[in-house]
């Protein structure tokens, strides 16, 4: 009886270990995807380093507000950005047309942007959590 | 030491760079502007290319794929629009009307689109008419492959020379080391074609083995203005460079404009793509940017409208939000200023039919410039 509860016990952890590596390199291979996204789709604007132009294109590097507003930069990315925003107190007042970017490839590209450059998450964006977004 | 050593090897540098385009480059922002910009058009998300009708009234592509026909003062969303492959810098993007519009009622757009077998979209051609409030007769004239979900790079403005020529441009797709050397290949070209579609059977590479016969020149980035010299006749292009490195080239049969062989800029993340800046057999632009102003649409002023202005070149800028005035002596550039300082991400630019210059302006609208008395 014993033996059996060490086992089930024994079980469960090993299952818990194998799902938190697999969800680590699930992770990993999101930011790696979201890296090229980035390239692709963001750099011209928001700059290699998101550093962005003061008062033209807010910066994502220690971003105060994709730090503490996970949704609606989401909603940003997935519908566009427009208006006044105050990042960093900084003041912006531009528009971000929407990308056409999948809610795969958004949730890969929060990942790297919310890992990157002194940004630092330990929850993972995933695409279901996109899907839930929708507009304002 | 080392420190000033590294200094005055930037010096160096710096010397070298600025001794590659000469005369004195820099841009001045004047104390007083003559003009004042109206906004007659406003609410326009992305208006990423507009046409003056006959009549006066005017058709504007919205990116988003939206055609929209602006007539006294009114909005109408034109129906029957082809289907755009919505997607970074692909959308619904430049349209152009046939020479003998009022003849044959012609009217050319340039957009992303997904048609073909392939997973993305690449730029199409086409030509349709209006009628009423839809567009009719669409026929596909070019549509580029193979089809890519890369965001960047489509180019795609369009313009027709004097023999009647229908030029357009496509940008390399993101696939700089693949495309834009490789005449097989669409992407990072300036294509020529006739009215219908057809071939010109003096394009330059249509006898070679395997290249696409609409080419016209090759090694181009992401053209995105074009234009026909209002004296010489010339295709006139700017094309977005890197990071520094914007061009201005005047379309040659055949040419190859060297991207990413040659070039002023470098990667975005400061790394150098190539120590070349000229080549044998590879063209050299008339001017170029650093830093980027991220160009986009351009035009002659030819009217007299602007009389200290006439025979200016006008060139949107994206990232820095202005409007640049270029003073020109033949092919060389030797006065720039900044217009509209501030205005927003400058789309494009045109002279209207009654001579004023419209400058459209992402998240804003329409402008038409007026001369102050």
């Amino acid at each position: 009886m014993f033996i059996k509860i060490v086992l089930v016990v024994f079980s469960i952890g090993l299952t818990g270990i194998f799902l938190g590596l697999q969800q680590d390199s699930s992770f990993q291979e999101s930011k790696a995807r979201g890296a090229v996204i980035y390239q692709d789709f963001c750099v011209t604007c928001h700059l290699p380093a998101g550093e962005g132009v003061p008062y033209v294109y807010p910066p994502l590097a220690r971003s105060d507000y994709l730090l503490n507003n996970k949704t609606a930069s989401i909603r940003g990315i997935k519908f566009g950005q427009r208006g006044p925003m105050v990042v960093n107190g900084i003041s912006y007042d531009n528009t971000m047309m929407p990308l056409g970017l999948e809610d795969e490839e958004i949730a890969d590209v929060m990942n790297y942007i919310l890992t990157s450059w002194g940004n630092t998450t330990e929850k993972m964006v995933t695409p279901e959590e996109v899907a839930e977004v929708g507009p304002r | 030491m080392k420190k000033s050593i590294l200094i005055s090897c930037f010096f160096v540098v710096m010397t070298f760079t600025s001794c590659a385009q000469k005369s004195d480059n820099s841009i001045k922002t004047p104390e007083q502007t003559i003009i004042s910009a109206e906004l007659i058009v406003n609410d326009l998300q992305i208006p990423w290319g507009m046409v003056f009708l006959p009549d006066g009234s005017m058709l504007i592509t919205e990116k988003s794929g939206e055609l929209i026909h602006y007539k006294d003062g009114e909005k109408t969303n034109i129906s029957n629009v082809p289907a755009v492959y919505y997607r970074g810098q692909g959308g619904l993007m430049d349209i152009e009307l046939h020479p003998n519009y009022e003849e044959n009622g012609w009217i050319y757009l340039s957009y992303s689109s997904e048609e073909g077998t392939d997973k993305g979209g690449h730029t199409a051609i086409s030509r349709a008419k209006l009628e009423g409030n839809s567009l009719t007769n669409i026929e596909v004239l070019y549509k580029a492959g193979p089809n890519t979900t890369r965001g960047q790079h489509f180019g795609s403005r369009l313009e027709f020379d004097d023999n009647g020529y229908l030029y357009f441009t496509i940008g390399e797709r993101g696939e700089r080391d693949v495309n834009p050397q490789d005449i097989t290949r669409d992407g990072g070209k300036v294509y020529r074609i006739n009215d219908d579609g057809s071939i010109p059977q003096d394009n330059p590479f249509v006898n070679e083995t395997g290249a696409k016969g609409a080419i016209y020149t090759y090694g181009n980035r992401n053209p995105q203005g074009m234009l026909k010299h209002p004296g010489t006749g010339a295709i006139w292009i700017h094309e977005h460079g890197p990071r520094g490195g914007d061009e201005i080239n005047i379309v040659k049969k055949g040419a190859n404009y060297g991207w990413p062989v040659i070039t002023y800029g470098i990667n975005y993340s400061g790394t150098p793509i190539t120590d070349k800046t000229e080549m044998e057999g590879m063209e050299q632009p008339i001017y170029y940017w650093v830093p980027s102003i991220a160009p986009s649409g351009m035009t002659f002023i030819t009217s007299d409208v602007y009389p200290d202005w006439k025979g200016d070149l006008l060139v949107g800028s994206l990232s820095f939000q202005y409007l640049e005035r270029m003073q020109l002596e033949g092919e060389k550039v030797t006065y720039r200023e900044k217009l509209l300082e501030d205005i927003g991400r400058v789309r494009n630019v045109r002279q209207g039919p009654d001579g004023y210059i419209y400058v459209a302006v992402e998240g804003k609208g329409i402008y038409k410039l007026v001369p102050k008395s």
